[in-house]
């Protein structure tokens, strides 16, 4: 049973058993624009929570994208590298960036669920 | 997410000014009220409210400029008539460029010059007849433009020209859609110019660009603005394009920007346009700093403006370091990102004239690496005016 949670930097995780799938939000790929670069991070890379590990760069801004938990990278989308766009056009579907074994499932826990979001963009 | 580390996104930003500049405080154009109707994602430029772009974004707007037209809101820009016999000649003190001899009905690129032979604008300038120049000038500059102008030619010679629009309506189809409201807008021939009627509106019509595509720059009073743009984005091959879609356009037509590809430390020989400089110039050397363009023309400057294509898929921002492939300076890209045609990053820089050489191999120091990436000619995409 897969838990969906949100972070404040606008990243969506979705974490079956302990492989956590992470990507952005539709409201953070239409404040970016036109995504036309994306660099993940390799697999096998250990992370912490919060550590820089990603960057997405559209026409006109480039954006690092946060572990929201600590983990190992398992997986780095391909498909994103070659058509950035599918940042924009299935931000939270085929769009994902990575996915990492989490080292504490329980962590998620504190990160947003959908309506604690949904309450963060309305005061943006 | 979070602001990128490295920061040379951000200064490859050239239309977004830093944050402490108050949105409030900024100009805005006759078109304001139509940007907004239209849903624009507004930006800072130049002391102006401008659209960065609109729904479709910004990749899209370049496209469909390429493919079909576009209309862009110029108003920011600076314009000028210049009037009497003798501006022509007054002007030519200023610019290295055969203006007496431009004729009625023409228009020509040029560049303001200081006395070290560095570029203070690139402009505009057409012959309307009946003694009058109109100059356009970059918005970033016609504060200072104007007031150098006014110096040497007098301020009497000189009316600065409030209020007035500039629109800006390029691709294949603009001919096409432009003629459908101004019937002589189609016989124009690239780089002519002249007074036409558009939609019964006095306009000032330039065949000519910033994008590469046939186009026309169309000057009009102010309060006529919104009322010809809105006809003319009633056509069903134009859509509005912000300067997010104007910069990317440029940059692949290998047109300098004002402040990245060329300044006051920039000569036209360095930069690639020594083609500015006319014929009988060359030989009075009768201009602003022709002792030092002369010199860099006779042997050669130390540095060239020069395309570049980087490898991959990174974009290449304003402001990167390159080195040769011994390790040694080689130059400063000015103006980089993203191109829509080629789907490639692609970028201008100054380069030593010894790397200058099409194809040559250089290393970009950024994202923490040196990345390759090649010398490339200029424009990135061909040009396809009318002729």
């Amino acid at each position: 049973m897969a838990l969906l949670r949100y972070t404040a930097e606008h990243e969506w995780v979705r974490l079956d058993d302990d492989i956590a799938t992470v990507g952005i939000t539709d409201y953070a790929q239409q404040a970016l624009g036109d995504v036309v670069f994306v660099e993940l991070p390799e697999p096998g890379r250990e992370l912490s929570e919060g550590e820089a590990c990603a960057v997405v760069e559209s026409v006109k801004a480039a954006s690092d994208v946060y572990a929201p938990l600590a983990g190992r990278i398992t997986e780095a989308n391909a498909e994103i590298v070659t058509d950035p766009s599918l940042v924009n056009s299935s931000p939270e579907e085929r769009g994902w960036f990575f996915r990492m074994a989490v080292a504490d499932a329980a962590a998620i826990d504190k990160l947003m669920d959908a309506d604690a979001y949904a309450a963060l963009l309305k005061t943006l | 997410m979070g602001p990128a580390g490295d920061r040379h996104a951000e200064r490859g930003l050239p239309i977004i000014i830093g944050p402490d500049e108050a949105p409030k405080a900024a100009k805005t154009t006759p078109l304001d009220a139509l940007h907004q109707a239209l849903g624009a994602r507004m930006v800072t430029f130049a002391g102006y409210s401008m659209p960065l772009q609109y729904r479709p974004g910004i990749v899209a707007e370049h496209r469909h400029c390429r493919e079909h037209a576009a209309l862009f809101d110029v108003s920011h820009m600076g314009q000028a008539m210049l009037h009497g016999a003798a501006a022509a000649a007054a002007l030519e003190q200023l610019v290295p460029s055969d203006i007496m001899g431009l004729s009625p009905g023409r228009q020509r690129y040029t560049v303001l010059l200081n006395e070290a032979g560095g570029i203070l604008d690139d402009v505009m300038v057409a012959n309307l007849g009946q003694e009058r120049l109109l100059l356009v000038v970059n918005a970033s500059r016609k504060d200072a433009d104007f007031a150098h102008l006014a110096a040497n030619l007098g301020e009497s010679r000189v009316e600065v020209l409030e209020g007035r629009a500039l629109l800006a309506l390029q691709g294949p189809s603009a001919a096409a859609v432009l003629g459908a409201l101004a019937p002589q807008a189609g016989s124009l021939p690239f780089m002519g110019s002249a007074a036409l009627g558009v939609a019964g509106i006095p306009c000032i019509v330039s065949r000519s660009g910033y994008t590469g595509e046939d186009g026309f720059e169309i000057s009009l009073p102010g309060a006529q603005a919104e009322d010809l743009a809105r006809r003319l984005l009633a056509a069903t091959e134009v859509i509005p394009a912000g300067l997010g879609a104007r910069d990317t356009l440029r940059l692949e037509a290998g047109f300098c920007l004002y402040g990245n590809d060329i300044d006051e430390l920039t000569t036209p020989v360095e930069a690639g346009l020594a083609w500015t400089i006319g014929k009988r110039r060359r030989v009075a050397w009768d201009f602003p700093g022709a002792a030092a363009i002369r010199d860099q023309l006779e042997n050669g400057p130390t540095r060239r403006r020069v395309g570049l294509r980087p490898e991959g898929r990174a974009p290449a921002r304003s402001g990167i370091e390159i080195v040769a492939e011994d390790g040694t300076r080689a130059g400063t890209i000015t103006s980089g990102g993203f191109s829509p045609t080629l789907s490639a990053p692609i970028a201008m820089a100054y380069v030593r004239a010894d790397l200058a050489a099409e194809t040559t191999p250089v290393l970009l120091l950024a994202r923490n690496r040196q990345l390759p990436a090649r010398v490339s000619k200029l424009p990135f995409v061909p040009h396809r005016y009318a002729s």
